[in-house]
C-alpha cells in the first residue's frame, strides 16, 4: 500500500519536472539515435580516419578549426588565429575555458603533441603536414605558432585533425598501442560512456563542456547494424534517425525519403568533396597509352551509372577534381562523351584490333567491396567494354584483398572514391604525382602509376603559391593536361545523401556535415 | 539388384517431383535457344516487374532480363550440382568400398580419414576452399565435392560390411574371382539403389552449398547462377521484391522435386520397403 503511494508520489513528481525541464529549455534534452556501418575499429580519431571513425570519434574529439559549407575555417579549440602576409606564420590563440573530459585543463602543450608526435607516427598524410612545418612555437600556455618552410596555402585546412590529451601519453614510447588511446578521452560535447560491441557505442552528454549550454542532447546512440535491410527498417520504425549514405542502397534511400517527417539533405560534403573513380593501372599495357585510356572513357555511359545505378546521386565529371572545389576549371576538361563509335575507332587506331572473336584485350577488374551499387557498376562496366572488345574479368575480393591489389599494382582496372577536399594539395597532388616504386605499406597514394613531369611540376608550384589566382592558373594547368592524359575515369562527382526524421535539427551544421561535433544538434518533441 | 515391385509412377510425389525436374533440366538445356546471348547484357529498362511484355520475370536495377538469368543459371547450378554429385559418389564409393571390404586396419585409415572431413563444418570449410583459391567452376565444383563424400563413403561401407559375409560373396571368392572383380561385379551392384536414393537427396544439398557461396559474392563472376541472382536481389528486396523471390523460388523447386525424386526413388529401390507393399 505505502509503496504504491511512494509510486504514485514519484511518478507525479517525475512527470512535474518533465514538465518543468520542457518549458524551461524546448530544445534541450532526449537521445539522438543513429548508425555506425560498419562498426569502427576505435572511435579515437587520432588513431585511424575511418569514415565510421571518425563519425563518432568527433563528438568526443575536437580539433582547431572547422569549416563553413563555403569552406571557411571556423573557430572550435582555436579561439582566433592569424596568417602573416607572406603565408610563412600561422598563429592560434586557444580557447582559455577547455578541459579534457578528465578534468585536467586543455593547453599549447596538447596541440603541438598532437600534431608534432601523436598523429605523424599514426597518419601518413600527418607526416606530410608537419614536412611543410620548419618550426612550433608555444610563446604561452594559449597561443601555438606554426612557421613554414614555404608559402602553404593548403595548411590553413588541416587543422580538422584530433587534439589529443598529452598528459595521457607522458613516458609512452608507442602511440600505436599506448593504453590512452582506447580511453577515449577528448574535449568534444560528448563523453564515451559505452561500447558493446556488435550493438552499440553510447555517448553522454559533457556537462562541462566550453560551450555553454551546449550541447542539447542528453546522449547519442550509435546502434550496429550489420544488415543493409535491417538497417532500413530501423529508420522506418523510428528505431534510428538519422541515415548516412552507404547505410543502406541509393534505391531505398529514394523510397525511405517518400516517408512521412522524413528529410533528404545532399549537404555536408563540402569539406570531403568525394569523387568515384575507376583506376586504371598506367604501368600495365595497353594502358600506358593514353589514348587507350580514352576511348575506354569514351566507352563507359557515366550518366547511366549516376542516373541508374546511383539512384540519380551525382554529377558527371571530366577531371580531378569536385564540382565543389574552388579550383575546379571546367573550361580546360576534356569531355569524354558516351560514344563507343569514336572508341573503337581511337581503339583501331591504337593498333588493338579485335581477334576472331572480337576481343581486342582482356583486363582485370577488381571492385570496391562496399555494398551492391559498387558490384553493379562493375558488372556495367565489363558490359560496356565489351562492346567495344574489352574483355574484363571481374576479380572478387574483400575489402583487404582489394587494397592490396591497389597499393601494389596487382590490378587493371579498380573501383575506387576518394576525398578531394578543400585543397588540391592535400586531396589529390598525391595522387598525380610520380611515384617511385609501389604503395605499400601506406595508405594508398598514386595507385594508377600516373607519371607525367610537367604535372610534376604544377602541382609542387601550385601547393607552394601564396597568391590564389596565381595558384588557380596553375591548378588550371594541371587539371587541362591530367584530363587529356585520363590517368583514370572519373565516373561520378559524388554526391552522399542524408536522409534524417525532421525532428532532428541542425543535423548538418557545416561543410563536416555528420562528422561535425553535434554540439547544435536538438531534438523537437 | 533386387527387382523394383512397386512402379514408380505408383508415387504421386515422385512423379511430381519428375516432372518438375524434366521441366528445369529443359529450360537448363535450351537456355541458349530461349535466351540467346549472354544473360548479363542490358537489353531493357531496369526494375520492369514481372509480367512485363518480352521479359516474363522482370528485368533488373541494370535492366537485365531476369528470365534469362533463372535460365541460364540453371545451366550453371545443374552442371555444379551434377559434376559435384558424380565426383563424389564415385570418391565416395571406392573409399567405402575399400574400407567395409578389407577391413582392419585399412578401415581404420580410411574412416579416420573420413571422419577428419565429417567433423569440418562442411559449409564453412567450402567458403574457405573457395576463398582461398580464385573461384572458378573447377574451384566451386571440386570445393562442394570435398564435403560431399563422406556421407556416400560412410553409406557405401555400411552396405559393403553387410554383404561382405554373404554367401554369395564367398561364392565369389572360393571360385577364384580377383578381388576388384568381387567388389566391382558382385557387391557394388547391391549396393548401387541407395547410393543412387543418397545421391539425388546429394544433389539438392549441393544446390543449396552452391547457392549459398554465390550469395555471399564468393562465387565465379563469369556465369550467372542462382544463388547470386538471389544475393544480388535481397539488397533491393523492398524496392523490387521480384530479383530475389523468383530465384528463390527456382532454387526451392528444384531442391524440393529432387528430394521427391529421391523419396520416390527409396520406396522404389528399396527393397525393404518395397516387401511391405501398398504404399501410394
Amino acid at each position: 500500500m505505502i509503496s504504491r503511494l511512494l509510486r504514485t508520489i514519484m511518478l507525479s513528481l517525475a512527470a512535474t519536472l518533465l514538465t518543468l525541464t520542457g518549458l524551461a529549455a524546448q530544445e534541450a534534452g532526449g537521445t539522438l539515435n543513429l548508425i555506425v556501418q560498419p562498426e569502427p575499429p576505435t572511435v579515437n580519431i587520432g588513431v585511424n580516419r575511418l569514415g565510421p571513425t571518425t563519425y563518432v570519434g568527433n563528438k568526443i574529439y575536437e580539433s582547431l578549426l572547422t569549416y563553413s559549407a563555403d569552406l571557411k575555417p571556423l573557430p572550435r579549440l582555436a579561439q582566433s588565429w592569424s596568417i602573416s602576409d607572406d603565408g610563412l606564420v600561422y598563429t592560434f590563440n586557444l580557447r582559455r575555458d577547455v578541459k579534457w573530459h578528465d578534468g585536467q585543463p586543455f593547453t599549447a602543450k596538447d596541440v603541438v603533441f598532437s600534431f608534432q608526435k601523436f598523429l605523424p607516427a599514426l597518419q601518413a598524410r600527418s607526416r606530410l603536414n608537419l614536412a611543410e612545418v620548419k618550426g612550433i612555437a608555444t610563446p604561452d600556455d594559449h597561443t601555438v605558432v606554426f612557421t613554414l618552410k614555404a608559402p602553404y596555402p593548403a595548411f590553413i585546412y588541416v587543422h580538422n585533425t584530433a587534439v589529443l590529451p598529452a598528459h595521457l601519453y607522458e613516458g609512452v614510447s608507442d602511440f600505436r598501442t599506448a593504453e590512452a588511446n582506447s580511453k577515449f578521452i577528448g574535449t568534444g560535447p560528448f563523453k564515451f560512456a559505452e561500447w558493446k560491441k556488435g550493438s552499440f557505442i553510447h555517448l553522454v552528454r559533457n556537462p562541462d563542456y566550453w560551450d555553454a549550454g551546449k550541447p542539447h542532447l542528453n546522449d547519442i546512440f550509435f546502434h550496429v547494424i550489420p544488415d543493409a535491410n535491417s538497417r532500413a527498417i530501423a529508420f522506418e520504425t523510428g528505431q534510428v534517425d538519422v541515415l548516412r549514405a552507404g547505410d543502406v542502397e541509393n534505391f531505398d534511400i529514394t523510397r525511405l525519403a517518400g516517408l512521412d517527417g522524413v528529410q533528404l539533405t545532399e549537404a555536408g560534403w563540402e569539406f570531403l568533396q568525394p569523387v568515384g573513380y575507376i583506376h586504371l593501372n598506367n604501368r600495365h599495357k595497353p594502358l600506358d597509352d593514353a589514348r587507350v585510356r580514352r576511348a575506354i572513357a569514351h566507352a563507359i555511359d557515366r550518366q547511366f551509372i549516376i542516373d541508374t545505378i546511383f539512384g540519380g546521386f551525382g554529377h558527371e565529371t571530366n577531371g580531378p577534381l569536385s564540382r565543389l572545389s574552388r579550383f575546379k576549371d571546367t573550361s580546360v576538361e576534356t569531355k569524354y562523351e558516351f560514344d563507343l563509335a569514336k572508341a573503337n575507332a581511337i581503339l583501331d587506331e591504337a593498333g588493338l584490333k579485335p581477334d576472331a572473336n572480337g576481343v581486342r584485350f582482356e583486363l582485370q577488374f577488381v571492385p570496391l567491396p562496399y555494398g551492391e551499387l559498387w558490384q553493379r557498376e562493375a558488372e556495367y562496366v565489363r558490359e560496356a567494354l565489351a562492346s567495344v572488345g574489352i574483355k574484363v574479368n571481374i576479380v572478387a575480393t574483400d575489402v583487404p584483398g582489394w587494397f592490396k591489389r591497389l597499393t601494389t599494382f596487382d590490378y587493371d582496372l579498380a573501383e575506387n572514391f576518394v576525398y578531394t577536399t578543400p585543397d588540391p594539395a592535400i586531396g589529390i597532388s598525391y595522387a598525380y604525382t610520380t611515384l617511385e616504386g609501389d604503395n605499400a605499406g601506406t595508405t594508398g597514394g598514386n595507385v594508377h602509376g600516373y607519371s607525367n613531369p610537367e604535372v610534376d611540376r604544377l602541382l609542387a608550384d601550385a601547393a607552394h603559391e601564396n597568391d590564389f589566382d596565381k595558384r588557380k592558373a596553375l591548378y588550371s594547368q594541371a587539371q587541362k593536361i591530367i584530363s587529356a592524359d585520363v590517368p583514370l575515369i572519373w565516373t561520378h562527382d559524388i554526391v552522399f545523401p542524408t536522409l534524417y526524421r525532421t525532428k532532428v535539427h541542425n543535423l548538418i551544421a557545416t561543410g563536416l556535415g555528420t562528422d561535425e561535433n553535434f554540439a547544435d544538434v536538438w531534438l523537437a518533441k | 539388384m533386387a527387382l523394383p515391385r512397386t512402379p514408380f509412377l505408383r508415387h504421386p510425389g515422385a512423379v511430381a517431383g519428375a516432372l518438375i525436374l524434366i521441366a528445369i533440366l529443359l529450360m537448363a538445356i535450351f537456355a541458349g535457344i530461349l535466351f540467346p546471348g549472354d544473360p548479363w547484357r542490358m537489353v531493357a529498362r531496369p526494375n520492369l516487374p514481372p509480367f512485363s511484355p518480352g521479359h516474363l520475370f522482370g528485368t533488373d536495377m541494370l535492366g537485365r532480363d531476369l528470365a534469362a538469368g533463372i535460365a541460364h543459371g540453371a545451366q550453371v547450378t545443374l552442371l555444379i550440382a551434377l559434376a559435384v554429385t558424380l565426383l563424389a559418389v564415385a570418391f565416395g564409393t571406392a573409399i567405402g568400398a575399400v574400407a567395409g571390404y578389407f577391413g582392419g586396419w585399412v578401415d581404420d585409415v580410411a574412416m579416420r580419414f573420413t571422419e577428419f572431413f565429417q567433423t569440418i563444418p562442411s559449409f564453412l570449410l567450402t567458403v574457405v576452399i573457395v576463398a582461398i583459391v580464385a573461384p572458378s567452376l573447377a574451384s566451386i565444383i571440386l570445393a562442394i565435392a570435398i564435403v560431399s563424400w563422406p556421407q556416400i563413403a560412410r553409406l557405401v561401407r555400411a552396405e559393403v560390411l553387410s554383404l561382405v559375409n554373404q554367401d554369395f560373396v564367398r561364392a565369389a571368392r572360393v571360385g577364384g574371382l580377383s578381388t576388384a572383380r568381387i567388389i566391382w561385379g558382385h557387391i557394388l551392384p547391391n549396393v548401387l539403389s541407395p547410393v543412387i536414393v543418397a545421391a539425388s537427396l546429394m544433389t539438392a544439398t549441393v544446390i543449396l552449398i552452391e547457392s549459398g557461396i554465390s550469395f555471399l559474392g564468393l562465387g565465379n563472376r563469369e556465369f550467372v547462377s542462382w544463388g547470386y541472382l538471389l544475393g544480388t536481389g535481397r539488397t533491393a528486396f523492398r524496392v523490387n521484391w521480384w530479383l530475389s523471390t523468383i530465384p528463390g523460388l527456382a532454387i526451392f523447386l528444384t531442391v524440393l522435386s529432387l528430394n521427391l525424386v529421391g523419396d520416390g526413388l527409396n520406396h522404389w529401390l528399396n527393397p525393404r520397403n518395397s516387401n511391405r507393399g501398398g504404399r501410394a
